[in-house]
């Protein structure tokens, strides 16, 4: 038994308790500890997405139980893939909080960032529905506990908007659940595939309710319309890094959209048949439209990076709704793209913010301490965002433009013209933000470095290059894991569950 | 290799002069003068093949999976178009090392123009046309930064943008037409598409696709209507302008359309729209070019003008017209660019660019006078300068076509725009040099040669191929010509033709422009009494009310209204719920219903009773939270009674932990809930909520009534906790074993909340608004007579170590009888919070040294260790051994590593009920609650003290 696959839940899971208990008191501790941790993470996590590359799916069996009746953790390429891009983003988010000081500004953030680890890496790792209902749990209540961090009237009023809203997902999951359950009797994943595979007829009205309460779960993490409302002023409101972290949030939703409708509920499932494609399409859709709208009608940067971030989720959802290989592999390009390109995106907003203190759009201000610098790296990072060339955004929005090639006459027309609305909006903050402010003759207050925070912006955009250039060989990577999602025997093989009787 | 290498050299530079800019301005330019050099000598050295009527070609893979590959070739157009972009651009970076003020940052400057440098070579050279792609839009990106260079001035950053959303948007436009091309061929390779004609023109969707293609050439060539950016773009630095609009940024629409020539032209459909486009813009640009006073400005719509002629010729479809278009494109990068920098020149020494204020400066600038003067000549197409050359075959062309059966139109309109550009021409050169002295012009001189160097050389180049085109331009053009037409083309350019009707035409342009420009006065006073569309003023009146209606939209949505957030979320639940429901078949349950008794019914009633009374009494806070006790009592007892004491037991701990520590919050909230909403919206609401409970109970009700399809997995846990799990609570067993990851999970989420509670008190306890609400705090209910009954010390002080043992037997039996560690755990904190209940807080606190923190941190810890300590046996996290053992006197007893698993749950539960008590007791501390030092009130003055 490979015991390295559990090791992403645990090792965070036991950090952070050990941040609480022994270096509570003690800043400099908690940031070593919690970096090392975090560090650590990323190198298993890179190690574990060797293994998924060279091995068929592998399930640990939690208890020894076997599957069906105990819980099991399964690494695949896909779950792989979500906890490097997690570590990495994370790590990169932490050098960042820690070289602007974030970390200091309220109690145990160093300990509540392992736990969001800890619930991230759990959801991305689990074969068994219910299970992701717990770690969706401790992903929430550790990303709230994140977002307050700090303080502050707006900070806690969006803070209760974000736990109430989640709370009825929380609420919805359940139900959910509980269907799921009725009709099959099982919870584990692979177990599900096969049953809802072969359900008697008279239970297809029943399991399409499961399927779309679950759905819409999924869709309130990931951010769809119209259940999106939580996140303009969650994210806008949150603590800069915070925000960034949040970036692979909203994937959590997208990431269970992929595992559980590919596996679960595939296209040629017949009491479901294409019905969750067929939602998802026009959601999204609509949610790219509103992003779109919302950084083009955005009155302060942080808000304007929300609904950039919604565009994306948009954009990202578009794909993901097609349910075939192609487009699947599209949208694992896209997600890693969204989630370094908006994580990088708060980080420089956060930069911009602590420097003008003011992040309103709607005036200019002075220049501000290392304008040029930081312009650039907006400018670059809004490119990646937007989706023009050169960056990965503009390959990934190719790749869709070509998964989607069957709707031609709805998907086409959204996703360009939504990208000019986007360029449209980015150019106007950017000129207001970095231009605009030449006109003022005063000199910039003067203000530290803080060589980690920049290093921590410059990793990511390195890293979208790196996507950019590397895009041959990481889409052949992705359209592995892609033909691994769409044919989910192996999958189901590795749980080894028993004959049905 | 060396082809990508010339693309890429211009990129991996470009961040050299912007470093260099530090050991000097002259380093700077050098720098990036050695970059493009170097890049401009890589391709001389292809030249030679080139002309021979080889192709070269580098093939990189890139996305081979999308057939986006970074695949480059070049011939003879391409050679054409690098030569220009390399050597003007060789041109322009020294013309701006003298253009450019000390205090305009020039390492930024030269870092742009490269960027932009590269996105132009890459588009030429680009053998792929999602590659070139790339580069048409890092061409718009680029241009952005350049347009937008100075950046204090509105123009600069309005023309900018102005400049990106119209190419961006026929960038975008061209995408999908670059898609569909592509995909009619099956492969986005040049090479590969452009020996797909008839598949091309055949297809279904050549016309979407050729649209959509024209309109990102249309917008980057600045054609009728997209014409508008171009002249706000000349808010740039002169260099700018001259590179972007003589040789560059907006030729790449024509080199795109020549490009595709080959598969695109010769149908009816591209005749009519390109030819057509190209010639209204060629047209009217030149008109509105007679009557611009800027300088620059009437360069840039003699810019569109000539794009238009070329665009016109290129629409002809036939290899002739095409050829003059190849020779026009050259002569047109020479003289325009030397124009270009001529105004410059002018407003270096002038500081003024305005032909109303300019006048007489051939004395004071005679070498920029010569410059201009040729220059200008060639633009009017005055013999036997190049511009002449290009100009009569233009006319010649125009004078054989016949558009939509009319002949005369398009020899007429023709004639007519190049009777204009004359007329421009001369007024450029005449308004500027010619004339009387203007005294206002504070001494106006001859720049230094680094000035007038580059513009000087441009129009030599302008008279030797006016005078010896053959020698000088034939084989580039012939190269070029045959690259576009796909077939071989040996061009004879002479000067005399006959009296041919190219020559009438000629001659009358020429003619009636100087008549027009003596006209200049009266016919100027005419076109600014004429309305005129502003195309500034149209494009914000449409994007800026855009803007707006995305703001008021934006803001109206998001607004922060939970309560809309809320309804909007729950119709679409029941919305999608019931629809899933309806499309699938549905075969009711077939459990019998169980017959309805007295006790159940009960409970039911007082279940809806107080859930409505909620619903009544909601706005009384205080009643609401006794309201939701009730329910709980009434849920706990409906567990009992269906046999489930597990969870009867849980839910009645966790009932009372948590009333009571909403009540102790509630302490510091008003008591009732306002009206915030109108009857309206409340009703609405209502019938939302209750479409919602309908949907939950006919749910429930379907999945009661009916056993799973298959076998559930609880028969599994069942069958094998006594003899697997080592504890015949079920319950019990799937918590701390079976799914006992599931439970980790949860008191991870138990011990979060507790840590973010206190971190939410740390933050309320700052300084600012939250804290000063407290300090000032006013208790708006009396306090009890008694706070601290000595009746109520003494009970729980005896009900402490009961609790205690309670407790310990609760978490004992837990593997075999109902209860266990989180039951356990609540009922050890319900006594430890009655204590601190009956003596108060700071009294409590100072009797223990425990450490809620290190209590929940303990707790998680001992349970993860629980789970890693089955790695030591080899087996999986969390799997549980059990034995039995006998201690004399005791019975044999069991004793199960689940247990240990247990144990940390119990401390986590405790340690996060304590943990929120003690922060909630903090904010009651800085809300002014007296500090007793006694365990309980004395009528002693001294029992209480603040």
């Amino acid at each position: 038994m490979n015991h390295w696959i559990i090791a992403p839940v645990i090792l965070p899971a036991l950090l952070a308790p050990l941040i609480v208990l022994g270096m509570r008191n003690d800043l400099v501790l908690q940031r070593v500890f919690g970096l090392a941790g975090t560090l650590a993470l990323l190198l298993i996590s890179g190690g574990l997405l060797y293994t998924a590359s060279v091995n068929p799916p592998e399930v640990y069996f939690l208890g020894n139980w076997p599957a069906p009746f105990g819980i099991v953790l399964v690494l695949d390429r896909l779950a792989a893939i979500m906890l490097t891009l997690t570590a990495f983003l994370a790590l990169m988010v932490q050098l960042y909080a820690i070289g602007t000081g974030w970390d200091g500004r309220g109690k145990h953030f160093h300990a509540l960032f392992q736990f969001q680890l800890m619930g991230l890496c759990g959801a991305f790792l689990t074969g068994d529905a219910f299970n992701l209902f717990v770690f969706f749990e401790v992903l929430l209540i550790a990303s709230y506990g994140l977002m307050i961090h700090g303080g502050g009237r707006d900070r806690l009023r969006a803070g209760v908007q974000y736990v109430a809203y989640n709370l009825l997902g929380s609420t919805l999951f359940l139900f959910g659940l509980a269907t799921l359950y009725s009709v099959t009797g099982t919870l584990n994943m692979a177990d599900l595939a096969v049953k809802v595979a072969s359900l008697p007829e008279g239970d297809a009205a029943l399991i399409r309710v499961a399927g779309v309460l679950l759905l819409l779960v999924f869709a309130i993490k990931g951010a769809l319309v119209p259940l999106h409302f939580w996140l303009p002023a969650t994210y806008a409101n949150a603590p800069g890094p915070v925000a960034a972290l949040f970036a692979v949030m909203t994937k959590v939703g997208a990431y269970a959209t992929l595992r559980l409708y590919s596996l679960v509920f595939p296209p040629d499932t017949p009491a479901t048949g294409a019905l969750f494609g067929d939602l998802l399409l026009p959601a999204a859709l609509v949610t790219l439209a509103v992003g779109a709208l919302g950084v083009l009608g955005a009155v302060t940067l942080p808000r304007l990076v929300a609904f950039a971030a919604i565009a994306s989720m948009g954009t990202l959802f578009i794909a993901l709704s097609g349910f075939t290989a192609e487009s699947t592999a599209a949208t694992l390009y896209y997600l890693i793209h969204s989630t370094l390109a908006t994580g990088a995106l708060f980080l420089i907003a956060d930069l911009v913010q602590a420097r003008r203190g003011d992040s309103s759009l709607r005036h200019a201000c002075p220049p501000i301490a290392q304008q040029g610098l930081i312009a650039a790296l907006f400018f670059a990072t809004a490119i990646a965002l937007a989706g023009m060339p050169p960056l990965s955004g503009f390959l990934g929005k190719l790749l869709i433009l070509d998964a989607t090639r069957d709707n031609l006459t709805t998907v086409w027309p959204t996703i360009l013209v939504t990208s000019l609305v986007i360029i449209i909006g980015f150019s106007r903050a950017g000129s207001q933000l970095f231009w605009k402010s030449h006109a003022s003759p005063a000199d910039p207050a003067p203000r530290a470095a803080e060589p980690l925070a920049f290093t921590a912006v410059f990793a990511l955009l390195a890293a979208l290059v790196a996507l950019t250039l590397l895009a041959g060989p990481v889409t052949a990577y992705l359209q592995a894991t892609a033909a691994e999602l769409m044919d989910g025997a192996a999958y189901v093989a590795a749980n080894r569950l028993p004959e049905l009787p | 290799m060396s082809l990508a290498l010339i693309v890429a050299l211009p990129f991996l530079g470009a961040f050299l002069p912007g470093l260099m800019i530090r050991s000097g301005r002259n380093a700077c330019a050098v720098s990036a003068g050695a970059i493009t050099s170097l890049a401009l000598v890589m391709l001389g050295l292809h030249a030679p093949a080139v002309l021979r009527g080889e192709v070269i070609q580098t093939r990189i893979d890139w996305l081979p999976q999308l057939g986006l590959n970074a695949n480059f070739f070049l011939d003879g157009l391409g050679l054409l178009f690098a030569g220009l972009i390399l050597g003007i651009g060789l041109l322009i970076i020294l013309y701006a090392r003298f253009y450019l003020d000390r205090r305009d940052p020039m390492g930024q400057f030269y870092t742009y123009l490269l960027l932009f440098q590269g996105a132009m070579v890459g588009i030429v050279l680009s053998d792929n046309i999602l590659l070139l792609l790339v580069f048409w839009e890092l061409t718009s990106l680029s241009s952005f930064l350049l347009i937008g260079y100075w950046k204090h001035l509105p123009e600069g950053r309005q023309g900018a943008r102005m400049a990106l959303t119209v190419t961006g948007m026929g960038g975008l436009a061209m995408i999908a037409g670059m898609l569909i091309l592509g995909q009619i061929v099956g492969s986005y390779d040049l090479s590969v598409i452009l020996q797909n004609k008839e598949a091309i023109q055949a297809s279904d969707w050549y016309l979407p696709a050729l649209i959509l293609i024209l309109l990102g050439a249309f917008t980057k060539s600045a054609q009728f209507p997209f014409h508008f950016w171009l002249p706000h773009a000349m808010a740039a630095p002169t260099p700018v302008s001259a590179y972007l609009h003589s040789a560059t940024m907006v030729k790449a629409g024509l080199f795109l359309m020549a490009r595709l020539w080959p598969v695109l032209a010769g149908t009816p459909e591209w005749f009519y729209i390109v030819a057509t486009t190209g010639l209204v813009t060629m047209v009217v640009a030149a008109k509105i070019a007679l009557f611009k006073d800027d300088l620059k400005a009437l360069l840039a719509f003699s810019t569109v003008s000539h794009l238009g002629l070329i665009t016109m010729l290129l629409g002809f479809g036939t290899q002739a017209a095409a050829t003059v278009a190849v020779f026009h494109i050259i002569n047109h990068a020479t003289f325009k660019a030397a124009l270009f920098m001529v105004a410059g020149i002018v407003d270096h020494s002038t500081h003024t660019r305005d032909l109303k204020l300019l006048g007489g400066l051939r004395r004071a600038m005679p070498i920029t006078f010569a410059i201009t003067t040729i220059a200008a000549l060639s633009m009017a197409g005055i013999p036997p300068l190049n511009g002449f050359l290009s100009k009569e075959l233009m006319l010649e062309e125009a004078s054989h076509t016949v558009w939509a059966g009319i002949p005369w139109l398009l020899p007429v309109l023709a004639t007519i725009g190049a009777l204009f550009s004359v007329a421009y021409s001369f007024r450029f050169l005449g308004h500027t040099f010619l004339g009387q002295p203007r005294s206002q012009l504070d001494h106006p001189h001859d720049p230094s040669v680094g000035l007038w160097g580059a513009p000087a050389f441009l129009t030599l180049l302008v008279v030797l191929i006016g005078l010896f085109p053959m020698l000088s331009a034939a084989w580039l053009i012939d190269a070029a010509a045959s690259a576009v037409t796909g077939e071989a083309v040996a061009v004879n350019i002479y000067h005399w033709h006959g009296f041919t009707a190219a020559f009438w035409m000629s001659v009358i342009a020429i003619l009636g422009g100087f008549v027009l420009l003596m006209l200049h006065a009266p016919l100027n006073r005419l076109w600014l009494a004429t309305p005129r569309p502003e195309a500034k003023r149209i494009f914000d009146g449409i994007v800026e009310p855009l803007a707006a209606l995305a703001r008021g939209l934006t803001q109206r949505l998001h607004d922060g209204a939970l309560t809309r957030y809320f309804a909007i979320a729950t119709v679409a639940i029941v919305a999608a719920g019931f629809a899933a429901f309806l499309g699938g078949a549905h075969s009711p349950g077939l459990r019998p219903e169980t017959p309805v008794e007295i006790v159940p019914l009960i409970g039911w009633f007082l279940l809806i009773a107080s859930a409505a009374a909620i619903v009544s009494f909601h706005r009384n806070r205080l009643l609401a939270l006794v309201l939701v006790g009730v329910i709980g009592l009434i849920v706990s007892v409906g567990f009992a009674y269906l046999a489930a004491p597990d969870l009867a037991l849980t839910q009645i701990s966790v009932e009372v932990v948590t009333v009571i520590l909403l009540l102790l919050a509630l302490n510091f909230v008003p008591k009732t809930t306002p009206f915030e909403s109108t009857r309206l919206r409340r009703g609405r609401d209502g019938v939302i909520a209750t479409l919602a409970g309908l949907g939950s109970g006919a749910l429930i009700y379907a999945l009661m009534m009916r056993d799973s399809a298959f076998p559930s997995i609880s028969g599994y846990h069942l069958a094998n906790a006594k003899t697997e799990g080592g504890g015949t609570n079920v319950v019990n067993v799937i918590l701390v074993d079976f799914r006992g990851y599931d439970t980790f999970g949860e008191i991870v989420v138990l011990g979060i909340a507790a840590l973010v509670i206190f971190a939410l008190t740390e933050a309320i306890l700052r300084a600012g608004p939250a804290n000063d609400r407290l300090l000032t705090w006013v208790q708006d209910q009396r306090d009890a007579g008694d706070r601290h009954p000595l009746m109520l010390v003494v009970a729980t002080r005896m009900v402490l170590p009961v609790a205690i043992m309670v407790g310990v037997y609760i978490f004992l039996r837990g593997h075999n009888e109902p209860g266990g560690g989180f039951i356990a755990g609540l009922v050890v904190a319900i006594a430890l919070v009655m204590q601190y209940m009956a003596s108060g807080f700071a009294w409590t606190e100072a009797r223990q040294r425990v450490d809620y923190h290190a209590l929940i941190a303990a707790g998680v810890l001992i349970a993860g260790a629980a789970g890693v300590g089955a790695w030591f046996t080899g087996t999986a996290f969390l799997t549980s051994d059990f034995g039995y053992v006998t201690l004399p006197p005791l019975a044999p007893f069991e004793l199960a590593t689940a247990m240990i698993f247990d144990a940390g749950v119990f401390l986590t539960v405790l340690g996060a009920v304590m943990l929120a008590l003690a922060s909630i007791s903090r904010i009651a501390l800085r809300a002014g609650e007296k500090v007793n030092t006694a365990p309980y009130d004395t009528d002693l003055p001294d029992g209480e003290v603040r």
